[in-house]
């Protein structure tokens, strides 16, 4: 303990000293203006991701309950980096919004919960970390108060959260029941083929599956990405998928690897599912929130085909497209942040002659948009060849040639945006917009982050080492 | 010292350069440089390459580099060059420096347009260089989507379906291209279980028969699309016609010879088993092609069509060479593509300057421009016929060795594809001398093409160097056919250790 104890929980300590600041600004109430004190709150999530970088130490607390090691603090670094841009590009939603600290205070509080659950080495750690991080997600959901739209996507958020915590926890119970135990560690060689057992993973399973919204549990997420507040949704389908794919990769490499061929066949029926509808849902959209909402959808199933191959390979491939689709997916959301933000429109066909005055937002646009169908020079390219490479590790040329196939699909929907943007005539196009300084700033980081990351091929070796320890 | 990564870093410090420029002369004084400095670097690659070879260099592949990129998947920056290569980026420096100067004129987002067909040539280069699978398959890929907004932004007629017609298709042929290439990693063994992209190791290993013949359609029609093979040509006879000069000339010159490179280069040579058993499919899909597009093109009216048309019947030769599968025809195959390169290009260049007086490209609306245009009509014959393959011209010496080629193949059906390929040729005189004549000869149709300028500066430097090239391949082919022929005997030699016929 003593010192120790604080490296260990290191981001979750500075995690809840920022959260307690905040606090005591709010109630000191002695800032007033809203600029100051955004950037006062980004530059204390600065040095959170700073921090999560540096000072590293492996170890376990609580008898096993909470333990950290290098992938687990890398992991933490790719979430906090993403929160930092996600609240760089707030900044001019947020500076017109009546509550603004609260806003961090929850989120942060998400971030907290999302800590703990990929550190967490046990059942209940696990479930208070989930929790911790998805009801006030529903918070966020609702933040534009006066819109309805916002409204119901926070109901739906917090009932859709609850139904697939109920999942599962049930599954849960039922491990708890005939393991006696809690303990990832524990209870992974008491697993068998035993049918309550299996019937636990499979509930276990569709939770998760809930919470990725894989096909087919991926109806919430459409209402609730076009309702929640733009930085929301990018939060939500950055952040918050991100932290459950990390947890996923350790639950079914670790606790569930002897279920192994079990859940490939399942993984299989999801990822072709999960691609393939969200990816012809993504072709029927307009509001470019819902679209995007389809196409991480698709998304998701790339990822679950990486993990589907059951090799460090394809666990590394996961996370480093996780890196790749953080900046991707946050710099498509950051220039519909600032388009909403100043306009309030948030439909493709208003994107019609975007370029003609605002050429630097349309590249960053392109550019992510790009990176997210895969397309090279992007570093989308690296991140799905990687990841169909290691799912292909396995031999089914089915499987793999729908995805591929999938990805033309997918070129084909996120073309048409790019077309709108382009080459559409629109005589009354989006005037010139000026963001914010910090809103820019977050535009170059995610612009050069998905496109110099594919090149980067240190970062998926590291990737890879702390994976497989060599 | 030949450097390769020189050929991909001058387009890159271009394409930077013209982002950062001003105005719009320095945006196309940067792109001209840019390319004539690439095109004298390929030239000095091409008179090293040709004088290592006299002094008995006999490595397939020269100036190779090698560095490790991912090396957890094997995955390698690995470039060299042999005589195929070097012959394709001779071509890919030429048309490009012509496209640069037709396109002289541009005035809608100049700097965008001449970045987009830089940012296209790298990836052509890059293509041609890469013995790396992955690191080729890159280059495809980025080969493929600047064509759409070239299309797209700059284009002409039904330009947004053409161009997402164009990028969806381009984009399922490699999609093919990506899950041969998974397939040909994962049956490579370098002993331990570990795989490799490099395609230099992969020939010398044997690819288990059963997986070749799954991989080898995926890889063929894979980059068969970016051919136009038979029946995924629909992209072609629009995507040509719409795009913007240049694009037609980088698309039909290049990016139609991505195709079939990498026919020749990773179908045939890694999988020669399966190219022997699949090649009454490949003869079968080229002379259809190779017909029906010449049918087709009798049917047009408007110029571009015609060429866009007649291409999917030229390029259907390249498919055939190979398909022929004997050392004449690969030859025959890869002039094909450098000749089929620059006389597209040319031809292009000639409808693009005509259109860009006249505004229309409808034959019907078109006659008597030799008295007004000489030079651009000249330039517009000289491509025809080269089209229609008259001797002494670059057509005519890659048809013809692509005949002789395929007709050594003693097989009795195959010979009867090569004289109906043969016989197409007498369509094809019959739509040029068409449209040559109704355009350049006759009354003039219509007052306004009295006031006509005959071509300037930048349109007489870029069809001049085109039309030199032509000559010298059709006048002296044996330079090009001794650069090449090492490099197929090499493909021959790996096909060869399999049975020859069928």
């Amino acid at each position: 303990m003593g010192i120790e104890f604080l490296q260990i929980m290191k981001s979750e300590m500075i995690l809840t000293l920022i959260i307690f600041i905040l606090l005591f600004l709010k109630v000191w109430d002695g800032i007033k203006s809203h600029k100051a004190l955004l950037n006062i709150t980004n530059f204390l999530l600065f040095i959170n991701l700073a921090v999560g970088l540096c000072c590293n130490t492996d170890g376990e607390l609580f008898s096993g309950m909470f333990h950290s090691n290098s992938t687990l603090i890398m992991e933490k670094a790719i979430l906090n980096l993403g929160t930092f841009i996600i609240s760089l590009m707030a900044f001019d939603w947020l500076s017109n919004h009546k509550h603004l600290l609260e806003f961090y205070i929850l989120l942060l509080c998400t971030l907290l919960g999302m800590d703990f659950m990929i550190s967490s080495g046990n059942f209940l750690m696990f479930y208070l970390g989930l929790e911790l991080s998805s009801i006030p997600l529903a918070a966020l959901c609702n933040y534009d108060l006066h819109k309805l739209k916002s409204s119901e996507a926070g109901v739906k958020m917090i009932l859709s959260s609850a139904f697939a915590s109920c999942i599962l926890l049930f599954g849960i119970s039922m491990l708890y029941g005939t393991t006696g135990t809690l303990n990832f560690k524990e209870m992974a060689p008491l697993l068998t083929f035993n049918k309550l057992q299996v019937l636990a993973f499979i509930f276990a399973f569709s939770g998760f599956a809930f919470k990725l919204s894989a096909v087919p549990f991926h109806l919430w997420t459409a209402d609730v990405y076009e309702g929640s507040p733009a930085p929301v949704t990018a939060y939500l389908s950055v952040i918050s998928k991100g932290s459950i794919v990390f947890i996923f990769i350790t639950a079914m490499f670790q606790l569930f690897q002897s279920y192994n061929a079990m859940w490939y066949n399942m993984l299989y029926l999801t990822i072709l599912l999960t691609i393939t509808i969200g990816n012809l849902f993504a072709i029927r959209q307009d509001n470019i929130k819902r679209f995007l909402a389809f196409s991480s959808i698709a998304q998701v199933g790339y990822i679950l085909l990486g993990i589907s191959s059951g090799t460090a390979m394809g666990a590394s491939a996961a996370i480093f497209f996780l890196v790749v689709y953080t900046f991707s997916n946050l710099g498509a959301f950051g220039v519909i942040s600032l388009v909403s933000a100043k306009t309030g429109k948030e439909n493709i066909t208003d994107f019609k002659g975007f370029y003609t005055h605002n050429k630097f937002a349309s590249w960053v646009m392109a550019i992510c948009l790009f990176s997210l169908g895969g397309i090279p020079p992007t570093a989308g390219f690296f991140g799905k060849m990687f990841l169909v490479t290691a799912g292909a590790s396995r031999g089914s040329y089915l499987l793999i040639s729908i995805a591929v196939m999938n990805m033309v699909i997918s070129l084909f929907y996120y073309l048409r945006v790019i077309k709108a943007i382009f080459i559409d005539e629109n005589p009354h196009p989006i005037s010139n917009l000026k963001g914010s300084p910090s809103l820019r700033l977050a535009l170059v980081l995610c612009i050069v982050g998905a496109i110099t990351m594919g090149f980067a091929s240190g970062l998926f070796e590291y990737i890879n080492v702390t994976l497989t320890g060599k | 010292m030949i450097n390769l990564s020189i050929l991909l870093i001058i387009p890159l410090v271009t394409a930077v350069l013209v982002m950062l420029c001003r105005n719009n002369t320095q945006v196309r004084m940067t792109a001209l440089l840019g390319s004539i400095a690439q095109l004298g670097y390929s030239s000095l690659i091409m008179f090293d390459y040709i004088s290592q070879r006299a002094t008995g260099n006999t490595t397939q592949m020269l100036y190779q580099q090698q560095y490790s990129w991912f090396s957890r998947l094997n995955i390698e920056y690995y470039v060299g060059a042999d005589g195929i290569s070097v012959a394709m980026i001779m071509l890919t420096a030429v048309v490009v420096m012509s496209g640069i100067l037709i396109s002289w004129n541009i005035t809608k987002w100049t700097k965008e347009f001449f970045f987009l067909i830089i940012l296209l040539s790298l990836g052509a280069y890059g293509f041609f260089i890469s013995l790396d699978l992955f690191t080729m398959f890159f280059f495809l890929e980025v080969a493929v989507i600047p064509k759409f907004l070239l299309i797209g932004i700059w284009g002409s007629g039904k330009k947004e379906y053409s161009a997402m017609k164009l990028a969806v298709m381009l984009m399922g042929g490699s999609a093919l291209v990506l899950i041969g290439l998974l397939g040909l990693y994962f049956n490579s063994d370098m002993g331990h279980g570990v795989h490799t992209f490099n395609l230099l190791a992969i020939s010398k290993m044997h690819i288990p028969l059963e997986s070749q013949l799954i991989i080898f359609p995926l890889m063929f029609f894979g980059f068969g699309v970016f051919t136009a093979i038979f029946p995924f040509h629909t992209w072609a006879p629009d995507g040509h016609s719409s795009a913007p000069t240049a694009a037609s000339m980088f698309l039909a010159g290049i990016s139609m010879k991505l195709g079939g490179y990498g026919c020749l280069r990773v179908a045939a040579f890694l999988m020669p088993e399966a190219a022997h058993h699949y090649s009454w499919i490949i003869i079968l899909a080229s002379t259809i092609a190779i017909i029906y597009g010449a049918f087709a093109t009798l049917m047009q009216t408007d110029l571009k069509y015609i060429n866009a048309y007649s291409s999917l019947s030229h390029c259907g030769f390249v498919l055939f060479g190979i398909g022929m599968l004997t050392k004449t025809s690969l030859n025959g195959a890869v002039m094909q593509m450098v000749s089929h390169g620059l006389m597209t290009a040319l031809f292009f260049a000639a409808i693009g300057m005509i259109y860009e007086r006249t505004h229309t490209r409808q034959i019907a609306q078109l006659g008597g421009l030799l008295k007004t245009i000489p030079f651009i009509i000249t330039v517009f014959v000289i491509a025809g016929l080269c089209s229609l393959g008259l001797p002494g011209l670059s057509g005519f010496a890659a048809e013809m060795t692509v005949f002789m080629g395929s007709w050594q193949n003693p097989d009795c059906n195959y010979r009867l594809a090569t004289i109906l390929a043969c016989a197409s040729i007498v369509v094809t005189a019959v739509y040029i001398l068409r449209a040559v004549g109704s355009t350049g000869m006759g009354p003039i149709k219509n007052p306004d093409f009295l006031t006509f300028k005959d071509a300037s500066w930048n349109e007489k430097l870029a069809s001049a160097t085109l039309i030199i090239c032509i000559l010298a391949i059709g006048m002296a082919p044996f330079w090009l056919t001794n650069l090449i022929s090492p490099d197929t005997q090499i493909i021959m030699d790996n096909i060869g250790r399999v049975a020859i016929g069928k």
